[in-house]
């Protein structure tokens, strides 16, 4: 299992615990990733204003990744619907494809449409597999209640990006259920999460994330968990930024999927920069099993 | 005496230039806050803050930058071994050329007393240090005009530092090349140093020697000559000439040129072509100095210092003062070597968006221009704007700089200074403005909000329906045209389907937010559709819902008719904005 990591923007800048935690776990379970340092944007920022830019912007990605004959695995959701709108795009509309190829001719690259896109998520689940992830597992966690995130456009729209059944998705429950947590089932888990909002009108992006965590943390949460650094920042820094300008505290602290996966097969708390995350999290290492087996049939949970 | 004066004079240009590009450092205010800081307090400021940090433990993080950064252009390396060695050998080549060969009467001397600029080691060393720039600079001149990286552009300035220093260079080597031939220069030296006593015969002798072994070029004295002959004269030049006086093979570049040029060498000497080719070398060294303040050399000394001042300077712990100084530095400091450019995030934007200013290397030298007195006009600085919002803030371009400038801070810093132009900006209504949201906290809450509200007016403003407290809408002023200029997205021409039944809206979480959505969001989803569908632009530009949509796809996953409506908010959003840049 080989693929091209595609990083996006905010990682590198703002989340570098989600690239060294995904880099961890992907190792451990024998994924092998490529760096191509010459990825740019995804596009999805700047779709807004011009469309046709963003997927120029996207195809060049898919360029490069098919140069190097690999497919792609995403860590961002905004980025995967993004890279798969646009690969949908310009393999249906022959136009754009062509006005998009003359562009990337310039740098002797083109799109043909051969690379798939993967997000993190699927290729856990389709690709190595839940019983593999349990294989690893040395450390599972009990008693741990988890709202999974699953972020839209991951989910949606379902036709292009095939992520999983838009209306009731199971994958990343069964990702989480795999640790030996419980993944728990709330309302508004299909909901947005109100970042991409964020910058643009805040106080109905916050109303979004707010009435997302009141709904978990009423169900019962212990943490939040996503796979998405958008998702991950709006929980995380703007959770925060919430106690602050709105005097609102749910206390319901994000974790991203691999931290959480990376603690219970053991890997060191610092490779997966827990401490990095702005709202404390470190209290879930109280949730891990001391015993070091594997997680095995007696765990309920899965 | 043409020389000296010449000399005191390119130094004198020099150091003026240099001090007022210091002065300006503390006077040039590249941001808003900076301007509340008078140009004294900055300059006590960067006294203080340098006497403090060179006293302090951060003077090994300065030692350790000068190394890696400075000398061995770490940084450079990482992004290019190519540039790297090309950049090492342009300048290894011109530090060692300057300490060693135009310095030589300050420094060389200083060292090894016994230094002649004819004598070996040094003979060898100018050529070779000659040598490795010129391929230092035939690398960059193949990066920058043949093979032409992506998105690289050449200035000018660019094309002037190739050239001048081509200039020295070349009239250097064949200066060197017209003097081994040359026969006056080599009578000129005899009567200086050789002291020969018996006269014609010994002369012959000794010039024979030369001709022969030394490359010099004489009229009546030629080859082939008696073995006896050159004996004497190989007696006479150890005697005289060879103490200091290595042979000029040594000197490659110039040997080769000589070698190549012997056939026209006494006529090249006679021309005095060696005497024009020093003024052009010398012209060229003094044209190079006095101007450097003035042009991409003076990155020689103003990348180091931004180098050493972002390695111990801390963004909320320095002294404000310090920033703005370092941030006027950092706009001298770019020496347009384009790495930021190579590995930008939206570079490739550039190819649809022809706007120079979404590439960083290009940026600066626009922002330079907006921080200067002279400012920019209403025009350009739209260009200007919207092509630095262009940016997703992934810190690759900070990353890469071998200047170690913090482009990110000096990006961020300047797009809110021309936020406080009255000029609404479009492309704040996206997620391009989600960095500057994480960072509320630092903006007041007024200046915050402001740029949002106005962008959102700016659009509205152009949708008259809007304005109208009129309930009923007439269907006249449909435009049929919206229909079909809803293409471009996959499907997005499907609200023609839509039959109203609110099934989007009921599905969408932003109307689910408020109380009265329609006094907040204008139309919804489903009017939106209908809008459009019957071509009713400006309602289907006007409503805040387009701008508010949190592109969620729950409304497009929900449509029985299979609306792409998410599409099609995300196209209006595209046409309302092209709609006000079409007036």
């Amino acid at each position: 299992m080989k693929f091209a990591l595609f990083l996006g923007c905010n990682i590198p800048a703002r989340l570098e615990q989600y690239e060294s935690s995904s880099r961890a776990i992907l190792g451990r379970l024998g994924v092998e990733l490529v760096d191509i340092a010459d990825f740019n944007c995804c596009g999805y920022p700047i779709r807004n204003i011009d469309y046709k830019t963003s997927v120029l912007s996207a195809a060049r990605n898919l360029a490069l990744a098919e140069r190097e004959k690999l497919n792609m695995l995403v860590l961002c959701k905004c980025g995967y619907g993004m890279l798969k709108k646009a690969s949908h795009v310009l393999r249906e509309y022959p136009s754009m494809r062509e006005d998009v190829n003359a562009i990337l001719k310039k740098e002797g690259l083109e799109f043909r449409g051969t690379t798939e896109i993967k997000h993190l998520l699927s290729v856990l689940y389709h690709d190595v597999g839940t019983e593999a992830i349990k294989e690893k597992i040395t450390k599972p966690y009990s008693e741990l209640k988890i709202a999974t995130h699953y972020g839209c456009h991951a989910l949606r729209p379902s036709e292009i990006v095939q992520f999983d059944d838009p209306v009731n998705p199971t994958l990343f429950d069964k990702l989480v259920e795999a640790t030996g947590a419980e993944s728990i089932y709330w309302q508004s888990r299909l909901e947005c999460c109100g970042a991409p909002l964020f910058g643009t009108n805040d106080e109905l992006s916050m109303d979004l994330a707010g009435k997302k965590l009141a709904d978990a943390k009423q169900s019962g949460a212990d943490y939040l968990c996503n796979a998405c650094p958008y998702c991950q920042i709006q929980f995380d820094t703007v959770q925060r930024i919430m106690m602050s300008a709105r005097g609102e505290n749910h206390a319901l602290p994000s974790i991203l999927y691999p931290q959480l996966l990376g603690l219970s097969m053991g890997i060191d708390r610092k490779v997966l920069g827990l401490g990095m995350n702005q709202i404390d999290v470190t209290g879930i290492e109280g949730f891990l099993s001391e015993r070091e087996t594997s997680v095995g049939n007696e765990n309920k949970n899965v | 005496m043409f020389f000296t004066i010449c000399l005191y004079i390119s130094l004198a240009i020099f150091l003026i230039g240099l001090v007022y590009k210091i002065v300006t450092w503390f006077f040039v205010r590249p941001t808003v806050a900076s301007q509340k800081i008078p140009t004294s307090t900055r300059a006590l400021s960067a006294l203080k803050g340098i006497v403090f940090t060179v006293l302090s433990v951060k003077i090994l993080t300065l030692l350790k930058v000068f190394v890696l950064d400075v000398l061995l252009q770490r940084k450079v390396l990482r992004e290019s071994p190519f540039r790297w060695l090309a950049h090492i050998l342009i300048y290894g080549g011109f530090m060692l050329l300057l300490l060693m060969h135009a310095l030589d009467t300050v420094i060389t001397v200083a060292i090894a007393p016994d230094y002649a600029s004819t004598l070996n080691p040094f003979m060898f060393l100018r050529d070779l240090f000659g040598a490795l720039l010129i391929i230092g600079l035939a690398m960059a001149v193949y990066r920058r005009f043949i093979r032409k990286a992506p998105r690289l552009s050449s200035t000018p300035m660019d094309t002037y530092a190739v050239i001048i220093l081509g200039i020295i260079m070349i009239s250097g080597i064949f200066l060197e090349g017209a003097k081994i031939g040359s026969y006056t220069r080599y009578q000129e030296m005899v009567e200086e140093y050789a002291g020969l006593e018996e006269g014609e015969e010994e002369y012959k002798a000794l010039t024979a020697f030369w001709v022969k072994e030394f490359g010099t070029v004489s009229p009546d004295i030629k080859e082939p000559f008696e073995q006896e002959l050159l004996e004497s004269g190989k007696e006479l030049h150890e005697m005289s000439c060879a103490g200091c006086h290595s042979k000029p093979q040594w000197a490659f570049t110039g040997y080769a040129v000589a070698r190549a040029t012997r056939g026209i060498a006494l006529g090249v000497d006679r021309a005095g072509l060696p005497k024009l080719l020093w003024y052009v070398h010398f012209l060229a060294c003094f044209i190079g100095l006095a101007y450097l303040p003035f042009s991409k050399f003076l990155h020689i000394i103003t990348s180091p210092l931004s180098l050493l001042a972002n390695s111990v300077m801390d963004k909320g712990v320095s002294d404000p003062a310090n920033i703005a100084t370092r941030q006027a530095l950092e706009l001298d400091a770019c020496m347009h070597c384009g790495q930021c450019t190579a590995r930008c995030s939206v570079g490739v934007m550039f190819e649809s968006i022809q706007n120079v200013n979404i590439l960083p290397s290009e940026k600066i030298a626009s922002l330079k221009k907006v921080a200067s007195r002279k400012g920019v006009g209403d025009d350009e600085f739209k260009v200007i704007f919207n092509g630095t919002y262009v940016c997703t803030n992934c810190h690759r371009c900070t990353d890469v700089c071998p200047a170690g400038i913090n482009l990110e801070d000096l990006w961020f810093n300047t797009r809110e200074d021309m936020f406080q132009r009255d000029y609404p900006l479009f492309l704040a209504l996206s997620p391009l403005s989600f960095y500057r949201g994480l960072l509320r906290e630092g903006i007041p809450q007024d200046d915050y909000q402001k740029p949002l509200n106005r962008a959102r007016e700016a659009i509205v403003a152009e949708c008259d329906l809007m304005k109208s407290t009129d309930k009923t809408v007439t269907l006249t002023p449909t435009d049929t045209g919206l229909q079909s200029g809803l293409l471009i997205s996959d499907q997005a021409s499907t609200f023609s389907a839509c039959f109203g039944c609110q099934t989007c809206t009921n599905a969408c979480p932003v109307v689910a937010n408020y109380e009265n959505p329609k006094e907040v969001l204008g139309l919804l989803p489903h009017q939106i559709m209908y809008a459009a569908g019957l071509g009713i632009r400006d309602l289907a530009f006007g409503s805040n819902m387009l701008w508010d949509c949190v592109t969620c796809y729950q409304c497009q996953e929900q449509c029985p008719q299979g609306v792409k409506v998410t599409e099609v908010l995300y196209e209006l959003k595209n046409l309302a904005v092209q709609n006000v840049y079409k007036d």
